[in-house]
């Protein structure tokens, strides 16, 4: 049996739907763990060892687990939260969960990159921890920050692909079931070079995005 | 102003505990453009921190305006390191703003008005000479131009302290000549109190009234600019005096003093102010039946006051040579011989410099 366009199509749909909403909230998450790991180390702005070294074992486990692990592991959980273990929306808890530790971390790089002549300035001005995040270190991470949500985009897209798993459907899914198991090389080459120009087309925005903001 | 009553810091580490301040005793008055100078290590970026409490101290008490920071809430010391302004020799900008914003962000941290704001912000970019530049950002600008902007940001709350560390040590000779004129007429205009940390002797000598020699966590020296110039106690602090003031014996000189000396003296001169020095050659010329040859001379200026070394040959008969010697004794300035081998001095007699001159 051949893939019909409307298949592919409905697979596209359902891989950007996984992604941009995983891509959200394990940005949220991603990004408020991130300002964690930074602010609470050592010699930082708000420093508190026991929160610092509680998050960054537990950030380490979560991205050690390998994602068709995860994706199994917490079904209990993804009812709990969504209601039901099978199908797109389930998908999207496992997803939030892989993504947004690895996230914390490149958002954790990003914000160290800035200079620490930066938050001492901050300081000297009289900043809030809060407007320090708020007004320095994130502003000047920015590009950075562009940057590390366009590879974590990236890293999404293919960990869709294991969805197919729990049913979530999406391109990987199709290139699994149609084209590996009953043999469809014109649906496995139609699914990746699809995948293909989708993380170029990411990553060329990414790229434009990131060098627009440091012109600014 | 600011007073340092006893602080200490100490840093513990894996290594091992360095102690970055050591008993500082230090008070800078109302109106000082106040040096700290030292070579790097010896504790002068620490001290300038305890000030606006980037860095705390072990012990002992900071006073700035009669008030413990240390012991404030944290809102009050917020609001009270808004009354001191700080420049780095990194400038530390916000590369994602533009000047303009920069120089706004201490008012927006306050939540200022916005059309206030904007009055304000002009109103510091026109003193600093960056108005034109408010839209650029500061990848646009040059080193000079980098630290006028962290001057305008600093000052832009009205603060009556400004702190500068090392705020000239990134730039070129020219710009940092322009950063320091600025750096006076903030002090003048504004009265502004002025703590700067340098490593560099000319940043002392250039705007400074008082100054403190910090050596391994200690203040080893600390006087009015002219006393450490003229008079430095410590061998660190006559290095530094050394790398503005070139007063060293010359080697034609020394070359000099190995021929026959008979009827001949070889004298060190050193003066400060308009009135000794200069009109002092030529009146012992003219008093006394000796020809002078001056062989070396260096003039410096202390804040607007000449301070100058001369290396002079006095030639004549014996007995004019003593009453000349004398008689230049006798004035307000240090006479010293030159001895044989060059490089030591014989002092017949100190006669200080004069207390006119001190102000």
């Amino acid at each position: 049996m051949e893939v019909s366009t409307e298949l592919i199509l409905e697979a596209l749909w359902e891989t950007l739907y996984m992604v941009s909403i995983s891509l959200l909230f394990g940005g949220i998450l991603g990004m408020v763990l991130g300002i964690i790991l930074v602010v609470t180390r050592k010699g930082h702005i708000l420093e508190n060892r026991w929160i610092f070294s509680l998050l960054n074992p537990i950030v380490n486990i979560l991205r050690s687990i390998p994602f068709i692990i995860l994706l199994v592991a917490i079904i209990p959980f993804t009812r709990l939260i969504v209601g039901t273990s099978i199908g797109t929306t389930a998908a999207i808890v496992p997803l939030v969960l892989h993504i947004g530790p690895y996230i914390s971390r490149l958002v954790e790089n990003s914000l160290l990159e800035v200079d620490e002549g930066i938050v001492e300035a901050a300081q000297s001005m009289g900043a809030t921890p809060l407007q320090i995040i708020g007004k320095f270190l994130l502003p000047e991470a920015f590009p950075s920050l562009v940057l590390s949500i366009t590879t974590a985009t990236i890293g999404l897209i293919g960990a869709t692909a294991m969805a197919g798993a729990i049913g979530g459907g999406g391109l990987g899914d199709v290139a699994i079931s149609y084209g590996y198991q009953r043999f469809s090389t014109i649906t496995i080459f139609v699914t990746v070079v699809i995948l293909v120009v989708v993380v170029q087309g990411v990553q060329s925005v990414g790229n434009v995005l990131e060098r627009k903001i440091r012109r600014a | 102003m600011i007073e340092f009553r006893h602080v200490s810091k100490v840093f513990e580490s894996k290594e091992g505990t360095i102690e970055a301040l050591k008993d500082i005793q230090l008070t800078v008055k109302k109106g000082d453009i106040f040096g700290v100078i030292g070579y790097s290590g010896a504790g002068k970026s620490t001290l300038i921190r305890t000030v606006n409490l980037l860095e705390y101290p072990t012990s002992g008490d900071i006073l700035v305006n009669g008030r413990k920071l240390t012991e404030l809430t944290r809102r009050e010391l917020r609001l009270a390191q808004k009354n001191i302004g700080m420049i780095f020799q990194h400038f530390n900008l916000l590369n994602s703003k533009s000047v303009f914003d920069n120089v706004a962000m201490p008012l927006v941290l306050s939540k200022k008005k916005k059309k206030e704001m904007e009055e304000r912000v002009y109103e510091i970019l026109r003193f600093v000479g960056l108005e034109e530049k408010a839209h650029h950002y500061p990848n646009e600008l040059s080193g000079g131009q980098k630290q006028r902007l962290g001057i305008a940001r600093a000052l832009v709350t009205n603060p009556t302290i400004l702190l500068c560390d090392e705020a000239t040590s990134a730039l070129d000779p020219q710009t940092t000549t322009s950063i320091l004129n600025l750096l006076k007429r903030i002090n003048e205009e504004f009265n502004i109190t002025i703590l700067l940390i340098t490593h560099e002797m000319e940043v002392i000598k250039e705007v400074c009234n008082r100054v403190a020699v910090m050596e391994e966590g200690r203040v080893i020296e600390i006087g009015s600019v002219f006393d450490i110039f003229a008079q430095p106690k410590t061998d660190t602090a006559r290095n530094f005096v050394k790398s503005v003031v070139r007063d060293d014996i010359p080697a034609s000189v020394k070359s000099l003093l190995k021929q026959n000396m008979k009827e001949r003296k070889i004298l060190k001169i050193d003066f400060l102010g308009v009135s000794s020095g200069q009109p002092l050659v030529s009146r012992t010329a003219k008093n006394f039946n000796v020809d002078i040859n001056i062989l070396f001379a260096t003039i410096t200026e202390l804040q607007g006051n000449p301070y100058g070394h001369f290396i002079v040959e006095l030639v004549g008969k014996e007995n004019e040579l003593e009453r000349a010697i004398q008689f230049l004794y006798a004035q307000d300035v240090i006479v010293q011989e030159v001895m044989e081998d060059g490089s030591k001095y014989r002092t017949y007699t100190r006669s200080l410099v004069g207390n006119t001159l001190h102000g």
